[in-house]
């Protein structure tokens, strides 16, 4: 795990599971084979996007998230190995 | 390439066969519009849909251009790129190298790319182009994205490029005639551009990105309405309601709205074939038309109206995007069995008839999870044991009251042998899943398209070509084994007239398998019923009431009667039991051959359910045997 503690801004090694609801993130790395990290950087998480939490299916999986003008929906095993920067709600506009 | 090479490819592929017919493979990624545009170019049949990777297989339509050219096009399956990883990807990049050989290489290309989704889509077009082929780029969706604010200028875009643009809205029809117009001009090889390094997505995203930019792309507001869609289907509390709704609705459609259409149908086969009995002089002739083929083909026509409804309903669905919604919704639970969300509407489907059910499970992207779908699509208990169950039932079990006027002890041992189909799918959804058909770690993708107004033109096209495909698929292989059954049952010739039915092959083919099926309960007549039900199940209610000395369904109170006389109560429920595992379905085996590519799974299916039926009808013999 990324380790960014002593960082300025306050940063968390979080993962698209552990956005709630409308909380964004930018995407820091795909933890999966090539081949599924690149479906997936196909479909538009490509590291370096941002990518915004969405609705669910009843129980909160699979989840959908809203990235580069798509809304793709992930079970959260998947979810839990795109890491993320979590923005804060006043750093988005 | 020789002479003989040529020879061949002139007799296998009818394009080259067409004079200087022009070949055009329409490619784009899933769900921008690909067949919606086919649709609108050749009129011709292709599904729609509004779910990612439908079209799995490659569809072929001609289109006659305004100077009487005639064009050969090419729907290729829904990809994002062009490296061959998925089965669509390596079918869209062999036949884009013209490294098939069942298909002509094109000579030009429509690319489709979602107009409203850009910035993503255009990755597309770098693989594309490279390939040097004429190339023609179409920005679909254009009438969403006016409406959502988005803008592009395609004159900029073109420049790019290094090939022409244009902005089309498939659904509405608007721009089409200039695709035509591309196709009727003499295309030419796209200039070449500066292009990303290929297998770097982030490098092709960027270099997407800024040709966007550069070509003015104002990507369009996020669609308010489908957000404001998902936040009711999405519901933790109303979405699983409305998803429970649309099942319900999808079930009463199939049987009880069904019922009059099909009961329609019934009466016309019924009485032309009395027709035709009339007309013809009492012969050998006639009882093979009106018994043979007139009963075999009747018996599959009845299903149609409850397939087309069916499939009416998954048009709306699918077309609409809420198919999409719904295997979000039903992903965990199918989850626990193994399966994924796009397994729930097949599977639901598959309650009507399983040929459908196992067509539809094309929208299942990963292969493991379709075979072991359609592996398990013929558990779900279809409409053609229905005529079987209720005969059964209505002679085997009084109609008594169990809770209140609610629930009769006749809809309990229906409603049981439904359950019963579906524990064995659950049961042999976890074998399989947890064994031989085990998914890797492959991620559960699924995009969620925005809601959209399904047209009238695509959900018709769309029925016509299921109609056709039910009806041709279907009744030829029903209308060639009521064929064989009759000829079985007629010979051999007892002084120039028929033979009592026990003297007949299909009797002596009975009595020879008796022993296999007495430790079940049954006789040799029922036996002679199981082997007629092979073509499909309710064949055995007919063979039955030809056994019985009969004329099948509309003397059912004798055939009722005769079954009474002939089964134990431990029979019965034997019969029951073996209709809800055994997989004696034709048509069934024939598409599941068709889409599994080989026998390889429909032998194992026939094996796997048959030897289930056997010891499910042995205990349930055994069993009822001792209440």
């Amino acid at each position: 795990m990324l380790q960014l503690s002593g960082n300025k801004i306050r940063r968390r090694a979080a993962s698209l599971e552990d956005l709630e609801r409308g909380e964004q993130g930018i995407l820091e790395a795909l933890d999966l084979p090539e081949d599924e990290a690149r479906r997936l950087m196909e479909l538009g998480f490509i590291p370096g996007s941002r990518v915004t939490a969405g609705m669910s299916a009843p129980g909160g999986d699979p989840r959908v998230f809203q990235v580069d003008g798509s809304e793709v929906a992930l079970r959260r095993e998947t979810a839990a190995r795109l890491r993320v920067r979590r923005r804060a709600a006043e750093e988005v506009r | 390439m020789s002479c003989r090479d040529c020879e061949a490819c002139a007799a296998t592929a009818p394009v080259q066969t067409a004079g200087k017919a022009l070949v055009a493979a329409i490619v784009g990624p899933p769900n921008s519009g690909k067949s919606t545009l086919f649709n609108r170019l050749t009129g011709l049949r292709q599904k729609v849909a509004n779910f990612p990777g439908v079209t799995v297989e490659q569809h072929t339509g001609e289109m006659t251009l305004p100077d009487g050219r005639e064009i050969l096009l090419i729907d290729l399956p829904g990809i994002y790129s062009l490296t061959p990883r998925s089965e669509d990807e390596q079918v869209a990049h062999d036949v884009l190298k013209g490294l098939r050989e069942d298909t002509a290489r094109p000579e030009a290309v429509l690319l489709i790319l979602d107009s409203t989704n850009l910035g993503r889509h255009l990755m597309l077009a770098a693989p594309v182009l490279s390939l040097g082929i004429p190339t023609l780029i179409v920005l679909n969706m254009a009438d969403d994205l006016r409406s959502r604010g988005g803008e592009v200028d395609t004159a900029a875009l073109a420049r790019q490029l290094g090939a022409p643009v244009l902005l089309v809205s498939a659904r509405e029809g608007e721009g089409v005639d200039r695709v035509v117009e591309f196709l009727a001009g003499a295309p030419a090889a796209p200039r070449p551009v500066e292009l990303p390094v290929l297998s770097d997505v982030p490098k092709c995203r960027a270099w997407a990105g800024r040709v966007g930019s550069k070509a003015a792309y104002l990507p369009p507001a996020p669609p308010k309405w489908t957000r404001r869609l998902d936040a009711v289907f999405l519901h933790p509390v109303a979405g699983p309601l409305i998803f429970a709704a649309v099942v319900i609705a999808v079930f009463q459609a199939m049987f009880t709205g069904a019922a009059p259409l099909m009961d329609g149908v019934k009466t016309v086969v019924a009485w032309s074939g009395q027709w035709v009995g009339s007309v013809l002089p009492d012969s050998t002739l006639r009882s093979l038309l009106v018994e043979g083929v007139w009963g075999g083909v009747g018996s599959v026509l009845v299903f149609l109206p409850q397939i087309l409804l069916l499939f009416l309903f998954l048009g709306v669905l699918e077309d609409s995007g809420y198919l999409a919604r719904a295997a979000l919704i039903a992903d965990r639970t199918m989850a626990r069995v193994g399966l994924q969300g796009k397994s729930f509407i097949p599977l639901l489907s598959a309650y009507a008839c399983a040929v459908p059910a196992v067509l539809a499970t094309r929208t299942i992207e990963n292969k493991r999870d379709r075979i072991a779908t359609i592996l398990i699509a013929p558990f779900m208990t279809c409409s053609a044991r229905l005529p079987v169950y209720t005969l059964i039932i209505a002679a085997f079990i009084p109609n008594r009251p169990l809770a209140g006027p609610l629930l009769g002890s006749r809809a309990a041992a229906m409603l049981g042998l439904y359950l019963l189909g579906f524990l064995a799918a659950v049961f042999t959804a976890r074998m399989l899943k947890s064994s031989v058909l085990k998914s890797g770690r492959a991620a559960f993708v699924l995009e969620m398209p925005p809601y959209r107004r399904p047209t009238l033109h695509s959900l018709g096209l769309r029925l016509y070509d299921r109609a056709k495909l039910f009806l041709r698929r279907a009744g030829t292989v029903i209308l060639l084994v009521a064929v064989a059954i009759w000829v079985l049952s007629h010979l051999p010739l007892d002084r120039g007239k028929a033979p009592k039915i026990e003297q007949s092959l299909a009797g002596t083919i009975g009595r020879t398998i008796e022993p296999a099926i007495k430790p079940l309960g049954f006789n040799w007549k029922i036996g002679i019923g199981l082997i007629t039900s092979l073509a499909a199940r309710e064949v055995i209610v007919g063979t039955l009431g030809t056994i019985y000395g009969m004329e099948g369904e509309a003397h059912s109170e004798g055939l009722q009667a005769a079954l009474q006389r002939d089964l134990t109560p431990g029979g019965a429920a034997a019969l029951l039991v073996f209709f809800a595992f055994a997989m004696q379905c034709m048509s069934t085996m024939a598409v599941v051959r068709r889409e599994t590519g080989g026998w390889k799974w429909p032998a194992v299916q026939f094996a796997y359910m048959s030897a289930l039926a056997w010891v499910g009808a042995f205990a349930a013999n055994r069993i009822a045997g001792l209440l």
